[in-house]
């Protein structure tokens, strides 16, 4: 029976199934069944910056609004007093969870500034934290703004918040960097264990009937986990630190790929919470038996063992793959629309 | 024993005693006292217990009524039960209030004192509740001030159980109940030690048990009736002497010693006024300031009013007492004299006759009355009641603080008389409701109170609009207890916080001289004088002011607070007010801050610690020239054009000069002119829309929409244009019947909002520019002089023909001239634009049953009212009677119409001979389902009355009187779910199930919106509301479905944000139905938290996630083979969280409890389920059998 354990910032997992940020992560009960159903790790829900004080200020302003200003109804709504808005009551669900499963849970932080925000990785790490997963979710819109600029604000970040705590610290990112092995380098530098590849933007469409902006919301599918898949081969050896695949992990071949391009863990949403926990059970059976007729011994084995370095032509991971990618277009046309070539070319 | 200081208004004060002292509290919500319920609603909901340990069980009750019973019923089966109400709710426990004292049951009711309605309804305090309950054997205590708000309920709770006589605790409604001071607080141990257990356990085994059986409440007879009367006799005759026992318990406990009649003044007073509540502790104060200059005066206050001790009350008078004033604060019309005085007369009369008095010459007595619906009573006024006594004929049945020119009651006193000591510190604000002012007063009050060593006090006056309405905040501070329950006209700090107030009102008449003025300008120290106008340059001159300036809206900017000033001006007033030294004063208004917001998140406390910060950089001291420089003036109140009423009577209002009218210029029986918010241009919005002609599509849905009918569509002749200011816009008619018409759509600029319904509703956009609508906002003030001659212009135009269209088309509906216009609902209301619809289709022969309630106070609040008239002089007659009986008042307005008209088509015949028989004829058997069927009977009575005015008979003159009703009126009966589906709803069933041809329109916000957001039987399953503050648990009750099961009641239920055109079509179906009708309309409501702009959106949202399926039935159809069920809306195609996450009453629950929202929502999801089902199954059942 293959070895199916993995290493990843530092914490001993027994399979790289790692269950990702979701809405499964936010209950102890969604959470024991990711357990009993095989994942080796729980990734949080994450604690967003930007929401808590979006929260904050709109709880505040419905509160106050329309308050004493006509003698009959002073206020509108009863002032309850005491409400989960901040980092509380993500630490609390944090320590439940914690206090329910023996895998490891990692917390997850959303957040772009320093100062006071930092508190709350203290404040994470002080819950039972395993890990912290630090994700930099920002959109630079600001023409002013130069990439120097904002990759020194994330590496400051990553600086202070690995300073403030002793668990490691996996950092997620956006694949919109332009020179993203340097930034991760530095980003090592910074105290940087493990890089999560990549967040998974919400992208907003159009709704031509209405002429308006609208949110959409769609779970990923396999061909998405290419790019991730592309990165991580590139970097695995060439920087001191684990790496975890996200987006698009939906088979057992996905793992397997992930694994092989240098992936310590492969990390699920979309289908988890399309097919239920249960899945998961499936899935390590799966590569159980792939492992078994291809006779791997081990994930440690197989991990990055088609990374760049380690593949007969490194190029493939280059620009060469995208002339590949178009002498196939017949042959694999069902994904080909979805694929753009960079703007460079 | 040291006790906590707190700084808190009356309600609490009460409160909190009442919810320590209960088990069982039935609550319903009602001005004043709505505070005290939701108080002792939220304790028990957070599992405050009373002083036995266990919570109390809180439960609201549809009514007062309700209430009242439930009390009774908890009463005898030996629950310690409390209430709390005021005004016509106290009027509707009456029947249990007799029962109960009857029983000789052990209760207190906790009343902030309030007016009834009579001529007109009023929200403020004065004695008429209390005083019509004087005869139900209910014991009557006074409490004077916050401070005794809190004691005398501890004695009346107290009392009660002994003396067996049930208590009213009463004090002044908003003067006490919602005046912030600071007071010592009672704790447990006080309270302990004032109840008897052994009397709370007598008091429990008198109550029901099937293992003691016996009956209470048997029906008697003339035999023993009468004998059983006099039984309680001694239990009254004891009271007093329970109560002044009691008393003296709390003294020797507390230190603070009351009397039933406690007399203040010199021993050797010779004249003596008497009177109850806050008012007597304005003359108390009166006293002790005429005694030190040597005058001869006293005060007797009452504390127990009922039962009446004669021994006690004639031996607090001094034995040198020569003349004596009763002042009541009630107004008793055709009375030998007000109820207190009357008491007090007899006392007199009857205690000398018992030897009981300690004078032998019997006193000169004279009464008045003073203070009806909070009118200010002084110092001044005080003073003025003695001088009047001193005369050697004073004038008897007077009234004190207002100008009599009728009946001349009034009596002259010196408004300017001032007993203030002069270690106190008088403030006045002037704010507007939405910038937080009174809120930061009321911080700023509690930190005075309880961070430092002096005493506070903090009152607050509000106007009478919901939205832009104008607050006033007094506050008084300083090293002696302040007891001086009266406004401030001689402040020391005047602080403006709207620039725009200068242009309007006397902000600085209470500014005595040397005081500080701060203004909240966009001008700087250097540049602000010479944008002040005359009249204010002049005061601060004359009075030498000490000016300062701040911007405070720049600051608010710079730190993300938006239009709240709130914080900024408050940090203001301390640096200014120097009552703490800066630093200090800045920890402390940092340590509120933290206190008040901290639970919201510390983003919050952020934000308002970075706008103190900020401030004090921006707060400058004005060189106050020497001479005044400005040409602007203060502009009057209304136009020079608008009717003399409205100049001299509603404008004096509009500058809050309405306490100088005289009594002779006001309406003796409640009867206002329609039409009078149009004169009252309050320019309250930065932003109004603007109208792109060349991307309008011409729809009409900014109109339909629009809460307060500012923005207008007309068609008309183009040669019109030729007379049209130069910026009027117009453009070619789209609809086919107007092709060769021109096409306005103007915005009335000086009475918008600024809600933006109107840009949201719009549906044209610019090609190229998507986020440019034919709708757009813009800045109000530059567009302001030019949109107001566009405004003139455009009312000048002709209205379309309305019988020449129809009005079946969103479009055309609002061709027609709204006749509800301006009304000072909030902005972006979502009941208004329903009305409004009413009104053009059916306004001109509408008469309008409307319920109290938000729609009663928008729609009636003086000094101006939105109903008004078309061109022709018709419109919407109006008129409020109560809450409770808003269906029935309706339905007797359609019981006149329809006898008046059975009685005119009776006497019609009888002129055959006089009258052209074709007239009489076609009078009798007109056509008038439309608009040209209706103007044509018009003509004809308009003929009719003609030939009527010719004949000299007195059927002639009663035809003629009765002519209008041959025209068919349209009776529509309005309010909101706290009507409908609680206090009103068995009255609104009756008059459903009566057949008879009414309309009624229920505003379905889901809460009790006027007074504050207490949860109905409307409220939905989830959603947060006051007395449901952990989410109601229960779902809401299908109102429709029920009016639905009679069968012969046309039925509806709207959402105009979803489908404008279905609103139109069962607004028209249930007018034109002969029987009943009723249409619920989803109204979206500054209490569901939402942002008012997106309301609509939430309409459209509630109705896609099935929560608001809409439908309609018309019983018509039955006789038609028809299907008279119509859903008119598609099966739910979002989930519920979807709707109601946008919505703070769903979200706090998450956010405060997230289990328990997330199971309630899974109830509310599976309740829209089954709701679904029922409905569709509905239809199926009604499908005739022809058409299976």
């Amino acid at each position: 029976m293959p070895d199916l354990t993995t290493k990843y910032l530092g914490l001993e997992l027994k399979n790289p199934i790692v269950a990702s940020s979701s809405p499964l992560s936010k209950k102890v009960d969604s959470a024991r069944r990711l357990e009993e159903a095989g994942v080796s790790a729980i990734v949080m829900y994450s604690l967003f910056e930007e929401q808590i004080i979006h929260e904050s200020l709109e709880l505040d302003y419905y509160l106050t609004r329309g308050t004493n200003t006509y003698a009959e109804a002073l206020s509108y709504l009863p002032d309850i007093g005491n409400y989960s808005i901040g980092p509380e009551a993500y630490v609390e669900n944090l320590y439940q969870i914690k206090q329910a499963v023996n895998i490891p849970v990692i917390g997850s932080l959303n957040g772009v500034s320093t100062g006071g925000w930092i508190e709350y990785a203290k404040k994470i790490e002080d819950a039972g934290a395993d890990a912290l997963e630090l994700n930099i979710y920002y959109l630079p819109t600001d023409p002013d703004l130069t990439s120097s600029q904002i990759e020194q604000a994330d590496i400051t970040l990553v600086r202070d918040i690995c300073a403030r705590i002793t668990i490691p610290v996996g950092v997620k990112l956006s694949p919109y960097y332009t020179a993203l092995p340097n930034l991760i380098q530095r980003m090592v530098e910074a105290g940087a264990s493990g890089f999560v590849l990549f967040n998974r933007f919400y992208q907003p469409d159009l709704d031509l009937e209405a002429l308006e902006v609208v949110p959409h919301l769609i779970l990923s599918e396999s061909y998405e986990m290419r790019l991730p898949l592309r990165w991580i081969a590139l970097l695995y050896g060439k920087v001191k630190a684990d790496f975890a695949l996200t987006s698009g992990v939906h088979t057992s071949e996905d793992i397997i790929k992930a694994v092989m391009a240098g992936a310590s863990v492969t990390m699920m949403t979309s289908e988890l919470l399309r097919n239920g926990p249960r899945r998961v059970k499936t899935l390590q059976e799966e590569l159980q038996f792939w492992m078994e007729d291809n006779e791997y011994e081990s994930i440690l084995q197989m991990r990055g063992s088609m990374s760049q370095q380690s593949v007969a032509e490194p190029s493939a991971f280059e620009r060469a793959n995208y002339i590949k990618v178009l002498s196939s277009y017949n042959e694999r046309s069902e994904f080909s629309h979805r694929v753009i070539p960079p703007r460079s070319t | 024993m040291t006790r906590i200081r707190a700084t808190i208004d009356g309600n609490e004060a009460a409160a909190r005693i009442a919810h320590r002292l209960s088990e069982v509290i039935a609550i319903y919500p009602i001005t004043p006292s709505t505070p005290m319920g939701e108080l002792a609603d939220a304790w028990s909901a957070v599992g405050n217990p009373n002083i036995w340990g266990t919570v109390p069980s809180v439960i609201e009750m549809q009514s007062e009524g309700g209430a009242a019973g439930a009390v009774h019923g908890a009463l005898q089966t030996g629950a310690l039960t409390t209430t709390f109400t005021a005004s016509q709710g106290l009027l509707l426990m009456i029947p249990n209030m007799y029962k109960i004292a009857g029983e000789l049951t052990s209760v207190v009711i906790h009343v902030a004192a309030r007016s009834l309605a009579a001529q007109g309804l009023s929200i403020y305090g004065d004695h008429s509740d209390v005083m019509a309950v004087r005869a139900t054997g209910f014991a009557l205590l006074a409490s004077c001030s916050v401070q005794e708000a809190q004691d005398l309920a501890l004695i009346a709770h107290a009392a009660t159980l002994e003396a067996r006589v049930p208590f009213i605790h009463f004090f002044d409604g908003f003067r006490t109940s919602h005046e912030v001071n600071k007071i010592e607080q009672l704790d447990d141990d006080d309270l302990r030690a004032m109840i008897d257990d052994d009397l709370v356990r007598a008091h429990r085994e008198r109550g029901l048990s099937p293992d003691r059986p016996f009956i209470r409440g048997t029906a008697q007879n003339p035999d023993v009736y009468f004998q059983a009367r006099e039984t309680v006799n001694p239990f009254y005759h004891h009271c007093p002497t329970i109560v002044q026992k009691t008393m003296d318990k709390f003294a020797a406990l507390v230190g603070r010693q009351y009397h039933l009649f406690d007399y203040t003044g010199v021993p050797d007073a010779e004249y003596v006024l008497v009177a109850m509540g806050s008012g007597a502790e304005v003359i108390q104060e009166t006293v002790k300031y005429l005694v030190e200059r040597g005058e001869k005066v006293g005060v007797v206050t009452v504390r127990l009013f009922r039962p009446f001790s004669i021994e006690r009350f004639v031996q607090a008078l001094p034995a040198t007492v020569k003349a004596i004033a009763v002042l009541d604060r009630t107004k008793e019309p055709g009375s030998a004299g007000e109820p207190l005085y009357q008491d007090v007369v007899t006392a007199i009369d009857e205690g000398m006759a018992q030897g009981l008095a300690t004078f032998s010459t019997k006193p000169h007595m004279i009464g008045g009355r003073y203070g009806l619906s909070s009118k200010d009573f002084t110092p001044g006024m005080v003073k003025g009641v003695f001088d009047e006594l001193k005369k050697a004929r004073p004038k008897n049945h007077f009234t004190i603080g207002i100008v009599d020119d009728l009946s001349h009651t009034s009596l002259e006193y010196d408004p300017y008389f001032d007993i203030t000591d002069p270690s106190t510190i008088q403030c006045v604000f002037w704010g507007l409701g939405a910038d937080g002012t009174v809120g930061a007063n009321k911080n700023s009050i509690k930190i005075i109170g309880e961070e430092t060593d002096n005493y506070a006090q903090g009152h607050f006056v509000y106007d009478s609009k919901k939205s832009g309405s104008v607050t006033i905040s007094y506050l008084r501070f300083g090293p002696e207890p302040i007891r001086a329950p009266y406004l401030i006209n001689n402040a020391n700090f005047v602080a403006c916080h709207q620039f725009s107030f200068l242009e309007r009102l006397d902000v600085l008449r209470p500014a005595v001289s040397g005081a500080v003025f701060l203004l909240n300008s966009i001008y700087g120290p250097d540049e602000v004088w010479d944008h002040l106008p005359r009249e204010v340059q002049e005061t601060i001159i004359a009075k030498k002011l000490r000016f300062y300036v701040i911007d405070a809206y720049e600051v608010a900017h710079q730190t993300g607070m938006g239009g709240r000033i709130n914080t900024v001006m408050q940090t203001c007033f301390f640096a200014i007010s120097g009552v703490l030294p800066r630093d200090q004063a800045i920890a402390k208004i940092k340590e509120t801050i933290k206190k008040t917001y901290g639970k919201r998140g510390e983003a919050v406390v952020q934000q308002n610690y970075r706008a103190v910060d900020e401030t004090l950089a921006h707060l400058y001291e004005v060189k106050v020239p020497d001479r005044v420089t400005s040409t602007l003036s203060r502009r009057p109140p209304v136009p020079a054009e608008a009717p003399q009423f409205v100049r001299d009577v509603l404008g004096q209002m509009i500058v809050g000069d309405g306490d100088m009218l005289p009594v002779s210029v006001l309406p003796a029986d409640g009867t206002y002119p329609s039409g009078t918010t149009k004169w009252e241009k309050r320019n309250i919005t930065l932003e109004i829309p603007v109208w792109e002609p060349d991307l309008c599509i011409q729809c009409g849905k900014c109109a339909f929409v629009c809460p307060h009918a500012v923005i207008r569509p007309k068609v008309y002749e183009p040669a019109l244009l030729d007379q049209a200011p130069p910026t009027f816009k117009s453009a070619v008619g789209r609809a086919k019947e107007f092709r060769d018409a021109r096409y306005t759509i103007q915005v009335a600029p000086e009475d918008c909002t600024g809600c933006s319904l109107c840009v949201e509703v719009c549906p044209a956009k610019d090609k190229s520019q998507v986020g440019r609508k034919a709708i757009n906002m813009a800045a109000q003030p530059p567009l302001r002089e030019q949109e107001r001659a566009n405004w003139d212009f455009f009312l000048q135009l002709p209205e379309v023909d309305r019988t020449k269209i129809s009005l079946s088309t969103v479009r055309n509906s609002q061709l027609v001239t709204p006749l509800f216009e301006f009304s000072g609902a909030c902005a972006g209301c979502g009941e208004t634009p329903y009305l409004k619809l009413v009104s053009q289709l059916f306004g001109d022969r509408a008469i309008i049953a409307n319920a109290t309630g938000c729609s009663s106070i928008y729609g009636g609040n003086l000094p101006t009212t939105p109903w008004t008239v078309n061109k022709d002089g018709r419109g919407p007659a109006w008129s409020n009677s109560l809450f409770e009986d808003n269906a029935e008042f309706g339905l007797g307005m359609r019981m006149t119409l329809d006898k008046q008209l059975e009685y005119a088509r009776e006497l019609l015949p009888s002129f055959t001979g006089q009258l052209d028989a074709d007239l009489v004829y076609a009078l009798l058997h007109a056509e008038q389902h439309d608009d040209a069927g209706i103007k044509a009977q018009r003509d004809r009575v308009a003929i009719l009355k003609q030939r009527l005015a010719g004949i000299d008979h007195p059927r002639a003159r009663d035809l003629l009187s009765l002519a209008d009703v041959l025209v068919k009126k349209s009776v529509w009966i309005i309010g909101g779910d706290g009507w409908a589906y609680d206090i009103g709803y068995g009255g609104l069933d009756h008059v459903l199930a009566s057949g008879r041809n009414v309309n009624v329109l229920v505003l379905d916000t889901e809460v009790y919106s006027n007074t504050g957001g207490q949860a109905s039987k409307s409220t939905p399953r989830a959603a947060i509301a006051k007395f449901a503050a952990q989410g109601k648990s229960l779902p809401k009750k299908d109102l429709g479905m029920i009016a639905m099961a009679y069968g012969y009641v046309y039925v509806a239920r709207v959402a105009m944000g979803y489908s404008d055109i279905q609103t139109l079509q069962a607004l028209r179906e249930a007018e034109a139905y002969d029987g009943p009708s009723l249409v619920i309309a989803y109204s979206h409501c500054i209490a569901h938290g939402i942002n008012m702009r997106k309301g609509l959106d939430q309409q459209r949202l509630a109705v896609q996630a099935g929560l608001w399926t809409l439908y309609r039935y018309n019983p018509v159809l039955i006789e038609q083979g028809k299907n008279p069920l119509t859903l008119d809306s598609k099966e739910p195609t979002i989930p519920v969280d979807q709707y109601a996450y946008n919505e703070t009453r769903y979200r706090m629950l998450v956010q405060s409890n997230e289990h328990r929202a997330e199971e309630l929502m899974q109830q509310a999801q599976r309740d829209v389920r089954s709701r679904w089902d029922h409905y569709r199954h509905m239809v199926a059942v009604l499908e005739p059998e022809d058409n299976d």
